[in-house]
């Protein structure tokens, strides 16, 4: 078993009414932000308090949060903002809806100290419209913060202001690529921005803006709390902290876990149960729907930081392990897939809006039993010609799952396309 | 800033400038790059994926292949359009673009001249690997100009930027995500932009096409000749699309100085006027009241004897101010030939007192181009999306940078950018302006400091004249008077304020010249007060009100239709109607004109003369005829010079429009735009009254006889109504509740019409349009009116 479970962002769970601000409290919750309000702590040497963590950004690109931060024109003139990434919608994904529900003031916290190391007075959450319990708690959490003068205007005398909002999303995956969430604030069509400019320069309404995830806004006040390298060491090299894993799939008990990043997979799966029903292993999709799926028997030798995984072909992303035990077939899993990136493509780019529709088509069309040999090549050309050649990331989070599954299971698709439309994995 | 970097597109060693995109530097040395989604003109929004290049910088390629639109330059860059990276790139994005798309380019109207059509021929493939169901869009009704195939809609969204970055209403937009994403109205509406037949040119396929010539021709049927519109004082360049001896459409050629890309609504589908069963085709006499055909000839030496025997005192002469400049110069040659001093082009003016200190040349005061540049404007009488639709867009883009733009205008107006509007009554015009001059401290002379005198500044005319003020210590502070201004019973003090607001703040006052060739009149002398060469005269002739109020005996019209172009349409017909002899050269039949006309000839319209318009920033702009005139239709300059011959005038051989052309410029080469009033403006008594006032505005479509005649215009919504609007709480001290039908009365002209209230309109004005069928017996444009219950 792993030890050291729960220290960051999970760090109430055990207690009663772990949301409630007594108890945040009571671990010593907001002793950060209120030390650096008394003291007035230099933005630039929680930065580097930061870097020194290795805290890298949760929500799936995995990119230096303290690095982030430096990029923004604190001391330029006029309105900057802080916004936090609660769109949490990639499928598989379910770790910052408990943090809403379980820890709020932690975030709260974490995005006060943000935006007081960037210079941004205001603030938003921006949380998936289905998230209807964690939005609640999350609005409680914030009106507890405004009553204790926690936030708000020159909070407890120190002459700083920090106001936080909630915006709801409405049901639009595409919302969590970050331009597009800014989009969906600033209430229009959810499209991903054309970059550069970047929303360090030109973000919400125009201001310089920096958008963060859930997970790691929240890592931040522990990271204050107990330093840098402490956070660092909870994991490895350049994969600093632990990280939170929504084990899903088959498997015995799915569950969130927050474990050090560099946990063997082994490890993870057992917390979680085993495979479902003993079963053997075939594959993991390690870090949500988007990131090329391994087969089990690499996945049994991983262990769970950012590098080790880019070593097995795939990508941490958002520590969305999704299991898929033997006999499973993957035609299916990824028709499944393919259908959900159709229906959640903006329709912005052109290889994206019409080649995600056209992937989805064919392989529906190859589980009806009317696939042709060509299909199959036919399906790695159009991902092909999607990747790499789209605005935002979601027209290679579209083609990756289709490429590596055909990278490893090409044999299924074949013998589908043979057999009129009959499962070989469902066979055996 | 400035400095120049290189960069290397397929090899070849390219300068631009820090920021440009490589597309634009690709354009301008001439290397083709596909796109579908990018424009000069609008936003980039890197959409279409189709003009993917490979790039590398510093030697380290780019990882992914970059769109040539979003990737500005930098020192260094190395390009590839067409190495086989780039041309995978290219070659997908068309794959992906046709799979949808429904490939009947033979049924399409686009066909022929589209871009998708094009760009596939070098980059789609010859079969499809798409065998999946195509998907299909329901179709919009965007109103009589726009028609809509949305199937074959690629979502390039160029449509949707220029509604929010040219047009500057978001008329249509983007809904529906991914495959579901629909370009469309959202709530159904029709297009009522002045501008938004634009996106006919801008849609690179044929979802949106001219409703009007759509079926009517294939493009490679058409040849391309060159025209300038014949409307308002932009003079937009037109590219004439032709099909036999007939303009079959119209779309813009680019001019940045003049019309950029963009033509109005207004000038690209006027041309089905040309068509319309009014043309008139043969010279026609009455006799008995009863018309008849009559050979050229004959008619020709009626009009001549008639006119040789005619008291020159008792001739006038009344030109369109879209008669083209070789016209108006004939046609005032021989009206002053004959002896006679009375000619006017200016139909729609009734105050003429300022006549003596006009302007050699009014015109717009600073370059059209230049009026986005300004940093205050000051608008005063001009309803200016319906005058000039392209100077409007010119003063958007001006207040999208930051100018102040402040009008004193008698009604409000839909604008399509920030601007302080001082709505006032007709009268209260002057109040707000004089409010204005006190506001910086001057005086004036003359009633001019009688108003400034009993003026009340507020915080607003402070602001507007700080505003001007700071403007004008950078010389770009702006005073300009409309058309509404033009009509206004006392023009003569409209003017004396703006030159007094002008003056204290270092501003520059322009005139919006009301058509086509309205500046023209200056250079031509088809004014009462101007000889060719925009000399002064040296008497004063009668001017077009004079020329009606005290009614001649003889008078020729020139491309007039009394009914809709004249400011006081009762006082027209009556004075036309009781003289002896009315000679009516005009490209169409109109009951007004039949009505009061002796004899009619028929003259070329647009695209059918060669011709010169000068435009409101005094450019020459000369265009050949396209087409021939329909039937024994002659340009007008033809039928003048053989009437000069017949009246055994002087100075009438000429060969060609082009010898006219040239006796004219010869005459006008000292001659340079000038709004320095040529002498004290003689500031007299205010004739405005208190009391309620008509506002005469002109609608769009109803300016001149050709754009009546245009049927699609003519079909859009509110493009011909005829109605009363009133303050609600005037209305309801005439009992008068919306939509009921009220009596109009302007001394004995009366007419009936509905009320439509509106809350903004100030509480002593009624806002009766003119031109628009219904107002023909009513009386002056802007003037007394009393409105009762019918």
């Amino acid at each position: 078993m792993v030890e050291d479970q729960n220290s960051v962002c999970f760090r109430t769970l055990h207690l009663k009414e772990p949301w409630a601000l007594a108890s945040y409290r009571s671990v010593g919750g907001y002793a950060q932000w209120e030390k650096i309000l008394k003291e007035k702590t230099d933005p630039a040497k929680i930065i580097d308090e930061l870097k020194l963590s290795a805290l890298r950004g949760r929500g799936g690109a995995g990119f230096p949060t303290g690095l982030k931060w430096s990029f923004m024109p604190r001391s330029a003139p006029g309105q900057k903002y802080i916004v936090c990434n609660s769109d949490e919608g990639e499928p598989g994904t379910c770790k910052d809806r408990d943090i809403l529900r379980y820890n709020p003031h932690q975030l709260i916290e974490g995005m006060a100290i943000a935006g007081y190391c960037i210079g941004a007075t205001v603030g938003y959450n921006y949380i998936r419209g289905e998230f209807y319990e964690p939005i609640d708690r999350f609005e409680a959490a914030l009106k507890e913060a405004y009553e204790a003068g926690l936030i708000g205007k020159d909070i407890q005398g120190s002459g700083v202001d920090f106001d936080l909002y909630t915006h709801c999303g409405a049901g639009a995956y595409i919302c969590g690529e970050e331009t597009a969430l800014l989009e969906s604030i600033e209430g229009k069509k959810g499209q991903p921005r054309f970059k550069p400019p970047f929303p360090a320069q030109f973000g919400l309404y125009g201001r310089p803006t920096t958008i963060n995830n859930t997970e790691s806004l929240a890592s931040v006040p522990v990271i204050l709390e107990k330093g840098g390298q402490w956070f660092l060491e909870q994991g490895r090299p350049n994969n600093g902290g632990p990280k939170l894993f929504s084990v899903t799939g088959h498997v015995e008990r799915p569950d969130n876990f927050e474990v050090p990043l560099g946990t063997p997979f082994k490890d993870l799966l057992a917390m979680a149960g085993g495979v479902k029903g003993g079963k053997r292993l075939k594959a993991v999709i390690p870090g949500g729907s988007s990131v090329p799926v391994v087969p089990g028997d690499l996945m049994l030798q991983t262990d769970m930081d950012y590098d080790s995984i880019a070593k097995a072909g795939s990508m941490l992303g958002s520590g969305a392990v999704i299991v898929i035990a033997e006999g499973t077939c993957m035609v299916k899993v990824l028709a499944n897939l393919a259908h959900f990136y159709a229906h959640e493509s903006c329709g912005q780019c052109t290889p994206c809006r019409e080649g995600t529709g056209w992937l989805a088509r064919v392989l529906h069309r190859i589980l009806n039993g009317q696939g042709r040999p060509q299909d199959i090549d036919l399906l790695d050309g159009v991902a092909g010609r999607i990747g790499g050649r789209t605005i935002c990331a979601l027209g290679d989070a579209a083609a990756m799952p289709v490429q590596s599954f055909l990278q490893h299971y090409r044999h299924e698709f074949e013998y589908m396309v043979e057999h009129g439309g009959r499962s070989l994995a469902e066979a055996a | 800033m400035t400095d120049k970097l290189s960069i290397e597109i397929d090899g070849r060693v390219c300068e631009a400038s820090p920021g440009e995109m490589i597309i634009a530097v690709a354009d301008r040395e001439g290397i083709a790059i596909p796109r579908f989604c990018y424009h000069k003109k609008l936003s980039i929004a890197a959409n279409c994926r189709m003009c993917l290049v490979e790039a590398e910088q510093g030697g380290r390629p780019f990882p992914k292949p970059v769109p040539a639109c979003a990737t500005p330059v930098a020192a260094g860059m190395k390009v590839l359009t067409r190495s086989p990276k780039a041309l995978e790139a290219q070659r997908g994005t068309m794959e992906f673009l046709l799979i949808n798309h429904p490939l009947d380019c033979p049924i399409c109207d686009q066909g022929g001249e589209c871009e998708l059509q094009d760009v596939a021929m070098g980059y789609g493939g010859d079969v499809s690997r798409y065998s999946e169901g195509k998907r299909v869009v329901k179709d919009e009704d965007l109103g009589p100009l726009v028609a809509t195939d949305m199937t074959r809609c690629i979502h390039c969204t160029r449509c949707v930027r220029f509604g929010a970055e040219i047009a500057g209403v978001r008329e249509l937009g983007a809904t529906g995500r991914g495959e579901d994403m629909r370009i469309g109205t959202f709530v159904a509406h029709t297009l009522t932009h002045e501008l938004s037949g634009n996106i006919i040119d801008l849609c690179p396929v044929g979802a949106l096409t001219s409703k009007p010539f759509r079926f009517k021709a294939r493009s490679w049927e058409l040849t391309q000749a060159e025209g300038i519109a014949p409307h308002d004082a932009v003079g937009s360049n037109l590219h004439l699309h032709l099909r036999g001896n007939q303009v079959m459409r119209v779309h813009p050629k680019d001019n940045e100085a003049v019309n950029e890309t963009w033509i109005s609504d207004r000038d690209r589908f006027s041309y089905e006027g040309l068509a319309s069963p009014d043309r008139l085709t043969e010279p026609m006499i009455k006799e008995d009241g009863a018309w008849r055909p009559i050979g050229w000839q004959d008619a020709l030496i009626r009009v001549a004897e008639r006119l040789k025997t005619a008291s020159a005192d008792q001739i006038g002469t009344l030109i369109a101010p879209t008669a083209t400049l070789e016209e108006m110069y004939l046609a005032q040659k021989l009206t002053r030939g004959l002896g006679a001093t009375a000619v006017d082009s200016r139909l729609r003016q009734q105050d003429f007192r300022g006549d003596a200190a006009d302007p050699p040349l009014p015109w717009l005061g600073v370059p059209i181009a230049e009026l986005e540049t300004r940093d205050a404007v000051l608008l005063i009488g001009s309803d200016i999306r319906q005058e000039q639709p392209l100077l409007a867009h010119r003063l958007r883009k001006a207040a999208l940078g930051g100018a102040g733009i402040v009008l004193v205008n008698p009604l409000p107006l839909e604008l399509t950018f920030p601007a302080q509007q001082l709505v006032t009554s007709a009268a209260g015009m002057l109040g707000e302006l004089a409010a204005i001059a006190k506001a910086l401290r001057k005086r004036g002379s003359g009633s001019v400091k009688d108003l400034i005198a009993q003026a009340n500044p507020t915080d607003r005319h402070t602001s507007a004249a700080e505003r001007l003020k700071a403007a004008g210590t950078e010389r770009s502070g702006l005073i300009l008077l409309g058309a509404l201004a033009a009509a206004h019973p006392d023009y003569t003090l409209l003017k004396a304020l703006a030159y007094v607001i002008a003056e204290a703040t270092g501003s520059t006052v322009g005139y919006l010249p009301l058509a086509a060739n309205s500046a023209g009149a200056y250079l031509a002398g088809a004014l009462p007060h101007v000889l060719p060469g925009a000399r002064p005269g040296e008497a004063i002739g009668a001017d077009a009100r004079a020329m009606l109020v005290t009614a001649r005996k003889a008078y020729v019209l020139w491309g007039v239709e009394p009914s809709y172009d004249f400011a006081n349409p009762s006082l027209a017909a009556t004075a036309l109607g009781s003289a002896d002899l009315v000679v009516a050269a005009t490209a169409f039949r109109a009951p007004s004109l039949e009505a009061v006309a002796d004899l009619m000839l028929p003259i070329a319209a647009f695209a059918e003369t060669s011709g010169t318009f000068v435009n409101a920033e005094g450019t020459w702009q000369r265009f050949q005829g396209a087409v021939a005139p329909p039937g024994e239709a002659r340009p007008g300059w033809k039928v003048l010079r053989v009437l000069g011959n017949l009246c055994d005038l002087p100075g009438f051989e000429y060969a060609d429009s082009g010898e006219i052309h040239q006796e004219l410029a010869t005459l006008c080469a000292e001659v340079r735009p000038d709004n320095a009033p040529r002498g004290d403006l003689k500031v007299e008594p205010s004739l405005a009254e208190a009391g309620l006032m008509r506002v005469g505005t002109l609608p769009i479509y109803r300016t001149d006889p050709l754009v009546r005649r245009a049927a699609a215009l003519q079909r859009t919504p509110g493009a011909d109504v005829f109605a009363v609007g009133l303050n609600p709480a005037l209305a309801a001290d005439v009992g008068l509740a919306d939509g009921e039908l009220a009596v109009i009365r302007q001394g004995k002209a009366e007419a009936r019409a509905a009320v439509v209230l509106d809350a903004a309109l100030p509480p002593d004005v009624a806002l009766i349009p003119s031109g628009v069928t219904g107002s023909e017996a009513l009386g002056e444009q802007i003037g007394p009116v009393a409105v009762a219950k019918a």
